[in-house]
């Protein structure tokens, strides 16, 4: 199914008939292809490495993508938040598939966030894991929002699952803090902080590599959106047709045999 | 549909429809007897089997006593939480609580109330356990005392909540520890953490570790009140 003037003119939200993009996901997608390749050229072979007192050589690198990944997850979970929240107010689909594509995306930049984790302190600290205090609490976020992920799995009546999910969706961003306080104040009563903070001099390229690597994580966040919001969008449309379907089904062979059709058919409570 | 007066009456008396519910649960344990015949076996054997993973002999135990404690509290209140939204699904009188007219504010602070003291009880019994079976002598029994009140609280209204929202799905069962787990988390640091300074005879560490366990459970009893109602609605 690939006619040649489908995404032609296509708005900026509009479905596409044979796919999730538009000219406007197309060109954000160059933009983005263009910006990693960039990144990558910036942060791996034109920037120096770090010569500082606790330096790190090569292994500063990493964070130019740790770093970048860690704050596009806090983003995506923020999104998940608003969206569900908006969703209790409106109770509109849009706010619900908006909230559950970004919670997905945000696993997704969580995950990334403790694999270069771990690899900078196998490196670092000479094992695969330690209990740094940022290292723990976000590895407590990806479980999580694995949680709200499989909530939403377990659900099936529609308007029911992105009720209770946004629900999760919200108590599950309040809970992020406490998590984060409670296992930084453990940890703190036992060692400091090991992942070093920031060195506020780093200079020319080192800081174009960490700011441009923000931006462009921020950009694949929102390009990844576009296409996953319009796939929960139709996803949910299907869902809604299919009902429609499976009804008209019914009714067709209460009318082949001969029965008299109900008047309405209950279709809720079935989680 | 209640006039305005009778609504207003209504929402005043969210404590004695609490009072009705956990009364309603504490029948049925005293009838059928579940936590303390099958709950409460299950949180010693726990404790057994820490035995066996941490070898007796070389004191560790003794040293991981409050982690372990806290650790068989978690495992044991999964299984009070399952039970307690289990008498609810089961028969459809989860549709006769939505149409009873109780304040379901009230139903959520019932339902935290039983889980809670279904909790003190087994907690009881696990701190016998552990300062006979692993030879921890308990010392600052203030903070311990504040330390099991505060904690109970906050896993009880996190209880409550998590379970309504599992209550009357087909994968309630393995759903419910994923979801709950990490949330009680900072729980069971903080109730270590307390112990530990409580057993070290350091209070002084454990009372900031009990500021949190009231944080966590003034925020979880103010979420189930606000949001039980429409989860009620869904589950």
């Amino acid at each position: 199914m690939t006619s040649p003037s489908a995404g032609t003119g296509a708005g900026i939200m509009r479905l596409h008939p044979d796919g999730t993009a538009s000219r406007g996901s197309r060109i954000l997608g160059i933009v983005v292809l263009v910006s990693v390749v960039v990144f990558l050229y910036v942060a791996l072979v034109a920037s120096a490495p770090d010569k500082s007192l606790d330096a790190q050589g090569q292994l500063v690198r990493i964070m130019y993508l740790h770093v970048p990944s860690a704050i596009a997850c806090y983003t995506a979970f923020f999104v998940t938040a608003v969206a569900s929240g908006m969703y209790l107010w409106k109770k509109t689909v849009g706010w619900d598939a908006l909230a559950s594509s970004s919670a997905e995306i945000g696993v997704l930049f969580v995950a990334l966030t403790l694999l270069t984790g771990s690899i900078w302190g196998h490196t670092t600290w000479g094992t695969w894991w330690e209990w740094d205090p940022r290292l723990t609490s976000t590895a407590l976020m990806f479980v999580l929002y694995l949680g709200y992920l499989a909530l939403r799995r377990a659900i099936i009546d529609p308007v029911s699952r992105a009720k209770q999910s946004a629900i999760l969706g919200i108590i599950a961003f309040v809970n992020v803090p406490i998590v984060h306080y409670s296992v930084d104040w453990w940890r703190s009563l036992h060692q400091t902080a090991t992942v070093a903070s920031l060195d506020p001099k780093i200079d020319g390229l080192r800081l174009f590599a960490l700011m441009f690597g923000m931006v462009v994580a921020l950009l694949l966040y929102v390009w990844l959106m576009m296409h996953r919001f319009r796939l929960a969008f139709a996803e949910a449309a299907l869902e809604a047709k299919g009902l429609d379907l499976a009804l008209a089904e019914r009714r067709a062979e209460a009318r082949a045999d001969g029965g008299s059709v109900p008047p309405s058919v209950t279709t809720g409570g079935a989680s | 549909m209640p006039d305005l007066a009778a609504d207003s009456m209504l929402r005043g008396s969210m404590l004695r429809d609490a009072a009705m519910v956990v009364g309603k649960d504490l029948r049925l344990e005293w009838r059928s007897r579940v936590t303390l015949s099958q709950i409460l076996p299950f949180a010693l054997l726990v404790l057994i089997l820490f035995a066996f993973a941490l070898d007796p002999d070389r004191r560790i135990l003794e040293e991981a006593t409050p982690g372990l404690f806290w650790l068989a509290v978690l495992f044991s209140m999964l299984l009070a939480i399952q039970r307690a939204y289990a008498v609810e699904t089961a028969d459809g009188v989860i549709d006769a609580l939505r149409l009873s007219d109780l304040d379901p504010a009230g139903i959520f602070l019932g339902k935290a109330a039983g889980i809670g003291l279904h909790l003190l009880v087994l907690e009881v019994v696990l701190f016998v356990g552990v300062t006979v079976l692993y030879g921890a002598t308990p010392h600052g029994g203030l903070l311990v005392v504040a330390t099991m009140l505060l904690a109970t609280t906050g896993l009880a209204a996190a209880g409550s909540l998590y379970g309504v929202l599992a209550a009357g799905l087909r994968v309630r069962d393995t759903l419910l520890p994923i979801l709950m787990l990490p949330v009680v988390a900072p729980v069971l640091i903080a109730g270590t953490e307390a112990f530990s300074a409580a057993y070290a005879n350091a209070s002084g560490d454990g009372w900031k570790w009990c500021g949190l366990l009231a944080a966590f459970s003034v925020l979880y009893l103010a979420i189930g009140i606000f949001a039980f109602e429409p989860l009620l609605e869904e589950s």
